[in-house]
């Protein structure tokens, strides 16, 4: 134990910058995957087929594939074609696509189980197609689509573990490195995994509170 | 100046509407009665544009009412609709969900679609639950801040769908009293129900509809009371007296 205080005291400062990079790479792909996911929910209840099925086809090609393969695809395959991007960039972008793919279908699911009625309504009273996804139908899938979003955000943070394969000395592998240099892995992995949990139990607890909050005065 | 001309609708083999033709004047109360599956919620859709039609012509005033036009969202500007299931925004207070329209459609400045959504809620008696979401009200609350929500749009019409169908039986009342009031400030009112009493009482005229035409029309005080069809007699037998 007075080893472990010791090793602790040592690598952390290494280990936090690790921590900074996860974060980034976390709440980088986040955003994306959030953007990405709900324009292909819209295109999915357009109701034009062209849209539909563009949609459809993307999320089957992104679910269908690997994260770490889309990783190096955009990493090493990309500059081939001429676009450079910074591992860190290459990161961010491949988890964000790959994760739009789970994104897309947890806010299709929350859109399309809002009762038809609701639309109706709000078309009777002369609102678009626009301005009821976004008066009438999101502010009430919101309520659906969060307990898994938070899922969603966990395993996001956990994933971004795979940013190292692509050289991101985010977390996972700045544990990898010091415990390869100093052999201490009891030590170094037991503490990225304690780093993992600070992150993620207070995650856990934001989407617990929402959750309470959107519940309230409410069926 | 609601007009509708051999109006045919079909949903895939089921063929809903067939041919059925009307004209509604303005300040005129019309209500629509007959089995269901006959079409008279149909109808009413159909004039709103929440169902396209398939053969036809539908008209309000000189606006051909076409789903997929731009001028159908003037349509719905003049033309209310309140349905049986209330459709309150769940997630909006009473108020909201009656100056929504105003503010987010008809682009009015808050402070006017407010005051105006606070003198329609006291209107239909809820002044006390301006600030109240849906969940927390009674069915007959909700359909009167229905009701309110229609209202706000200043149409010229509203169509009511099955209005207290959804309603405890005692709840009934209290909707049908504020429909009432308006008939009597002379809105245009197309009413699908099977409160034959009250159509007895409110509406000008009376239609029965069965499978898809109209059969049998007429002053309301006289058809439901002596309705000349076998079909209309039969039917409002069993309404009235269900054993």
């Amino acid at each position: 134990m007075q080893r472990f205080f010791t090793d602790a005291a040592e690598y952390l400062p290494i280990l936090l910058q690790g921590v900074g990079l996860t974060i980034v790479v976390t709440i980088g792909s986040l955003i994306l995957s959030t953007v990405l996911g709900l324009m292909w929910a819209l295109m999915r209840v357009s109701g034009i087929k062209v849209l539909d099925w563009t949609a459809k086809i993307f999320v089957n090609f992104i679910r269908g594939v690997p994260i770490i393969v889309q990783l190096f695809y955009i990493y090493f395959v990309l500059p081939d074609m001429g676009i450079a991007l910074s591992a860190l960039q290459a990161a961010i972008i491949g988890l964000g696509i790959a994760y739009s793919a789970y994104q897309s279908e947890n806010f299709r699911a929350g859109i399309e189980a809002i009762d038809h009625g609701q639309i109706e309504a709000a078309q009777s009273i002369g609102m678009g197609w626009w301005m009821i996804m976004r008066r009438v139908i999101l502010p009430q899938a919101i309520r659906i689509v969060l307990p898994p979003y938070g899922n969603i955000m966990i395993m996001m943070l956990k994933d971004s573990s795979q940013a190292s394969t692509i050289t991101v000395a985010e977390l996972a592998m700045q544990g990898k490195l010091i415990a390869s240099a100093t052999f201490k892995n009891t030590s170094v992995f037991t503490m990225v995994a304690i780093l993992y949990l600070c992150m993620s139990l207070p995650l856990m607890y934001l989407v617990s509170r929402l959750e309470k909050h959107y519940a309230t005065g409410r069926r | 100046m609601i007009v509708l001309e051999n109006v045919h609708k079909s949903f895939g083999t089921n063929h809903v509407l067939r041919g059925f033709s009307t004209r509604i004047e303005k300040g005129e109360i019309v209500c629509i009665i007959g089995p269901s599956g006959s079409g008279k919620s149909t109808v009413l859709r159909c004039i709103n544009g929440l169902e396209a039609y398939d053969q036809g012509t539908i008209r309000i005033g000189e606006t051909k009412v076409n789903r997929d036009d731009k001028s159908i969202v003037d349509v719905r500007k003049r033309v209310s609709m309140v349905f049986q299931r209330f459709n309150l925004f769940p997630h909006r207070t009473a108020l909201e969900n009656v100056t929504e329209g105003p503010i987010y459609v008809k682009g009015e400045p808050r402070e006017r679609a407010e005051e105006r959504g606070r003198r329609l809620l006291a209107r239909v008696g809820l002044a006390e639950k301006e600030t109240a979401h849906p969940p927390q009200l009674s069915g007959g609350q909700q359909q009167r801040v229905a009701i309110a929500r229609a209202l706000a749009m200043e149409p010229e019409a509203i169509l009511f769908d099955e209005p207290t169908s959804a309603l405890d039986p005692e709840l009934v009342g209290e909707v049908l009293a504020v429909m009432k009031s308006l008939a009597e400030e002379g809105m245009t009112m197309v009413i699908v129900t099977h409160e034959i009493a009250f159509a007895r009482e409110v509406a000008d005229r009376a239609i029965f509809m069965d499978q898809g035409v109209i059969v049998e029309e007429g002053p309301a005080r006289d058809m439901l009371s002596a309705p000349k069809q076998p079909r209309t007699q039969d039917f409002l037998r069993r309404v009235t007296h269900p054993i």
